[in-house]
């Protein structure tokens, strides 16, 4: 039996094709470079690589089609998240590569293999050596992401998952401070990730057991030929959990605190704005193109864990007495909050929901906006790494009048008040969950982000409003990388909560799922 | 397409002028109040304006202009007064010049400049102005939400002891009721997505035919917003501990202003947009308004906190101002709209007063003062003036509109109106009793230490700070160290050094803070014409909206009304 070679579109590939090759040559370079200018050099790469990717999928606007036998399916909505996810990528790259605020000059342990506290480990505190091999391992979980949300079959997409998750699970565990809190976060971490990916391999078996193909249009073509048995719904199911962990949607949330805590807060950044946009962009793409005729197997369980999301983060979130485990359970709740613009979904063979264009807007949005606020957690410093307990932000606007206004401008875009970004994407999104007749899930999401409002005040108080302690935190001068960021994240916060309707429009005509 | 700037200009001279003002180096205070009153007049001067370019017999919205903002959402920046807005943006800019000559010379809590409280102030401005010109609902609803940002840090930088505190009441209340209202403002929208277009217009969103069950839905939402705002009676819990702990001038604008906006909501979204559910819930409203009439004004007795006593006054008379809309006749919601207007002025001039005299001793208790009058008689007078336009007496620019509103309230609501004429009687004894109790009687209290006990001055700067509590304020004060009261002195006046002359008068720029509104109160309350007429066509245009029948009691009587007031 002759085996035909698939046809693979190498221009819709453009934008995998650069970010994994960035990362192989991230790799070459660990291995072959001079370890003196490693460091320049795999920025210089990652950056090339990530920017390269999102000049790419800008020059692919447009592009719709099922590429690689079936495998890949480029399209609107996946151009438009992959740029997302590179252009965070990017800038969380550029937090990873900050060396002005750690004495050490990086926020990335020199060599993770030596025991923590033992006496190897005290000798490499004080070197000037840099960890680089943390480049080429984003690059390569910049890529997955990338890949997972224009996989068009579930096996790419459980592939996609691993490549995305295992770097993270690596990076999570490389913190220069804090060592043991940061390795516990990686285990963890990586066995509930594990737990995850076997969720959804078993929910995939399922899947091609009841319809007999992992492509997604197949899967369609099974479902609304009647086929929906038992075995169908547990697979849906079983891969809605897979995804849902990786999303951090409670409850499948557990995770979260703990590794958003223990990781190195660029990685916390990255984390939390990229695995996000990829996680709701494979759960739009299973849900929209393969169960999108049968709505009704997916929507009452999307329907409560957006609810259960939303009160678990804006709850749990007001006990917190840690800023990042406190954006830990923001980030739970804004996953119920996206959810409840999954749930605008148009109805079968009618493209022009407003769900679909107004998760994707929220997701830029939040994600540009959390990625800010992780970045200016790096630059708040006591004595031994990052000032992190809410005490110690005590009356900040005093001694950094600019650092404490822009963190509460990204506080106020995650609280979703008006004229910031976080505003735009609410509204969005719940606009499509209420044209879809899901007013109630609207209005608990209303009370949610009510609930939710008050803790993130509680950090303006502290910032404003408080009196600082007389050995609080030092604020460090963030070198040219972070500050980069900060630019980049804070005028998109605001512009894209004063003058929203470019990229709205861009977000309306980029809503199209092929496959 | 835009017709007129106008409306713009008031949006965006205050804004600039916040930014500017921002933009300021920090120990420049003096620069930065001289140009806070500049924007503050210019607004004032466009206000003016706008109202001669007003037709009171032209089209409902003027002076209009809108462009396309958010076209995805089809949200129009679109500006727009009618009568009732318009006395509103007078209300507004004449309140603010006021407010920051009043602020003039306050000094910032530590650590804290001034220059951002007078930045804060216009940007508030500027959201003011939008709030009440706003005639896309979206709009409407962002400048309502992006207006409690400036009054928290308002409240929360340069407010009382229990700043943190009320700060955060206020904004998760607000911000409570603003998310519930956003609930019905998107579920307005998918209406008329499913009528046609989808849109934000206020126009177009009137013309809409609602079904009564999804109208009832929307109004509860809006209202609950709105009810929060005002605030009616069971929700009204922010506003003591807001208005006590705002420093005087944010007081003024938070209860003058802010809180009209519900009933302004009520006014302008409420009625026209949902009139079956206005009119289906109207007996619930009424209730609440009454209620709130009688229950605050007890309250307000009870009092011993002075600025708490003004807010608690404040919630009483927003029940007038409801029980004035929801009458559902021309001639109330008349009266409820002069009442918004002269309400901000009296009561606007009573906490500027009451902030005087805290300013002066240190306390805001009233058992710590007595016989100011004999001291400061221009302080005392004032005082009087200002807490008789607050009791509505004859004469005073609240009488003409509580007077319109139970005497349009009557034909339709009965019942109503004679329990809340009582109150008046309440209001005279709230009023009278802190009237007395701090002016008149033997000079005591903190203005007057016993035997002269000298360096007693420092106690009167840290008071306000260090706790409202009485033990402080009042034997804490003598011998307060007198280190500590100049380093910690908040918002508040310099105190003379002598014993002897503690007590002084009002000053030629206390004098000139005071003088516009104790005019406006006398005026409006001997000619109110003018402000009628602006009104009262856009308020016969909401109750036709909510389909009242406003032929059966106006014509008839609004004339005979204000030539009783003449």
């Amino acid at each position: 039996m002759p085996i035909e070679a698939p046809d693979l579109s190498l221009a819709a590939l453009a934008p995998l094709l650069f970010v994994f090759g960035a990362a192989c040559i991230g790799v070459l370079v660990e291995a072959f470079g001079p370890r003196d200018s490693r460091h320049p050099v795999q920025v210089a790469v990652a950056l090339v690589g990530t920017v390269g990717g999102l000049v790419a999928t800008l020059l692919l606007a447009g592009t719709r089609e099922v590429t690689a036998g079936g495998a890949l399916a480029v399209d609107g909505a996946g151009l438009f998240l992959q740029a997302t996810i590179a252009g965070l990528g990017a800038l969380s790259l550029l937090l990873f590569a900050e060396r002005n605020l750690d004495p050490a000059r990086s926020a990335f342990v020199v060599s993770a293999a030596v025991p923590a506290g033992s006496v190897r480990d005290r000798e490499l505190l004080t070197v000037q050596r840099v960890q680089t091999e943390v480049y080429p391992l984003a690059t390569f979980a910049i890529g997955g992401m990338m890949l997972f949300v224009t996989a068009n079959d579930l096996l790419i997409m459980f592939v996609a998952l691993e490549v995305l998750s295992l770097p993270l699970y690596l990076i999570s565990g490389l913190a220069r401070r804090r060592r043991l809190l940061s390795q516990e976060a990686a285990v963890k971490y990586f066995l509930l990730g594990s737990f995850a990916s076997a969720f959804f391999l078993y929910g995939l078996a399922l899947v091609y057991g009841a319809t007999g193909s992992v492509q997604l249009g197949a899967v369609r073509e099974a479902v609304a030929a009647g086929e929906t048995d038992t075995l169908l719904v547990l697979g849906l199911a079983l891969l809605i959990v897979g995804l849902l962990f990786k999303a951090s949607v409670a409850p499948f949330h557990t995770w979260t605190p703990d590794v958003y805590q223990g990781a190195p807060t660029p990685v916390t950044a990255f984390m939390a704005a990229c695995t996000k946009v990829a996680a709701f962009g494979a759960i739009l793409r299973l849900l929209y193109v393969a169960f999108g005729t049968e709505e009704w197997t997916w929507r009452p369980l999307v329907y409560g864990v957006a609810i259960v999301s939303m009160v678990v983060g804006a709850v749990l979130g007001l006990t917190q007495t840690d800023l990042k485990r406190m954006l830990a359970y923001s980030s739970v709740a804004h996953a119920g909050f996206l959810l409840t613009g999954v749930l605008g979904f148009p109805g079968s063979g009618d493209p022009a929901g407003t769900g679909l264009p107004a998760v994707m807007f929220y997701l830029l949005a939040y994600g540009l906006t959390t990625l800010g606020a992780f970045a200016v957690l790096t630059l708040v410093r006591s004595g031994d790494g990052e000032a992190t307990h809410l005490s110690q932000w005590a009356g900040l606007s005093q001694r950094s009048p600019l650092t404490a206004a822009v963190m509460s401008l990204f506080l106020l875009a995650l609280a979703g008040i008006p004229l910031t970004s976080g505003f735009t994407g609410k509204f969005a999104v719940f606009r499509a969950a209420i044209e879809d007749g899901a007013w109630p899930l609207a209005l608990v999401a209303l009370l949610a982000s009510a609930v939710a409002a008050f803790f993130y005040l509680r950090v303006i108080v502290l910032m404003y409003f408080s009196e600082p302690a007389a050995d609080g935190p030092t604020v460090g001068v963030p070198g040219l990388p972070t500050t980069i960021v900060l630019a980049v994240t804070a005028a998109a916060t605001l512009v894209l909560g004063v003058v929203p309707g470019a990229v709205l429009g861009l977000a309306d005509r980029a809503a199209i799922f092929v496959g | 397409m835009s017709d007129s700037l106008l409306l713009v200009a008031m949006v965006a001279v205050p804004a600039v002028g916040a930014a500017v003002v921002a933009a300021l180096p920090r120990e420049r205070t003096d620069t930065a109040r001289v140009v806070a009153l500049g924007v503050s007049l210019v607004v004032l001067l466009l206000a003016v304006l706008a109202t001669v370019a007003f037709d009171t017999g032209g089209d409902r919205f003027q002076l209009t202009s809108s462009v396309p903002w958010i076209p995805g959402f089809g949200v129009d920046f679109a500006l727009g007064v009618d009568g009732i807005a318009l006395v509103m943006l007078l209300l507004v800019g004449v309140l603010v010049p006021v407010v920051v000559l009043a602020s003039w010379e306050d000094r910032a809590p530590a650590n804290r400049s001034m220059r951002t409280f007078f930045a804060w102030l216009l940007l508030l401005e500027a959201c003011m102005v939008g709030v009440f010109a706003a005639t896309d609902v979206f709009l409407f609803y962002v400048f309502f939400e992006a207006m409690l940002v400036p009054m928290y840090f308002i409240v929360g930088s340069f407010g009382g002891p229990r700043r943190q505190y009320a700060a955060v009441k206020f904004f998760l209340y607000s911000l409570l009721g603003g998310l519930v209202m956003l609930a019905a403002v998107i579920g307005l929208y998918v209406v008329s997505a499913s009528a046609g277009e989808g849109t934000f217009a206020f126009e177009s969103l009137r013309q809409l035919d609602i079904d009564p069950d999804v109208q009832r839905l929307l109004f509860l939402g809006f209202f609950v917003a709105f009810a929060i705002k005002a605030p009616l009676v069971p929700l009204h819990t922010w506003l003591p501990d807001a208005g006590a702990e705002a420093p005087i001038g944010g007081a003024v604008l938070l209860v003058g202003v802010l809180d009209k906006v519900g009933t302004f909501g009520f006014l302008r979204y409420c009625l026209p947009l949902f009139p079956d559910a206005s009119r289906e819930f109207a007996p619930l409203v009424l209730v609440l308004a009454v209620a709130g009439v009688l229950y605050a004004a007890l309250l307000a007795m009870g009092q011993t906190d002075m600025k708490r006593l003004v807010s608690y006054t404040s919630i009483a008379h927003f029940g007038f101002i409801a029980l004035g809309v929801f009458a559902f006749t021309t001639e109330a919601g008349t009266g409820a709209v002069l009442y918004m207007v002269n309400h901000g002025i009296a009561t606007g001039l009573l906490f500027i007063v009451v902030g005087m005299l805290i300013a002066r001793g240190g306390s805001r208790l009233v058992g710590d003062y007595g016989g100011v009058a004999a001291h400061a008689p221009k302080l005392a007078g004032v005082f009087l003036i200002a807490g008789l336009a607050s009791l509505a007496l004859p004469g005073t620019n609240s009488f003409v509109s509580e007077f319109l509103v139970l005497i349009g309230s009557f034909p339709t609501r009965p019942v109503f109106t004679v329990l809340a004429t009582a109150g008046i009687i309440l209001a005279a004894l709230y009023v009278l009793l802190l009237y007395q109790r701090t002016m008149h009687g033997p000079p005591r209290g903190v203005l007057f230490p016993a035997d002269g006990a000298v360096g007693g001055t420092t106690g009167t700067d840290g008071t306000t700070r260090h706790g409202a509590t009485a033990a402080s304020a009042t034997t804490g004060g003598g011998p307060g160290a007198a280190s500590g009261g100049t380093a910690t002195a908040t918002l508040t006046h310099e105190a003379p050094a002598r014993p002897a002359s503690r007590l002084r008068d009002l000053s030629r720029r206390e004098l000139v803070v005071v003088a516009p509104l104790v005019a406006l109160v006398i005026g409006l309350g001997v000619y109110p014409q003018p402000l009628i007429r602006l009104i009262e066509p856009a308020v016969a245009a909401t109750m036709s909206d909510v389909g009242a029948d406003p032929a059966g009691t106006t014509p008839a009587t609004t004339p005979g009304s204000t030539e009783g007031t003449d």
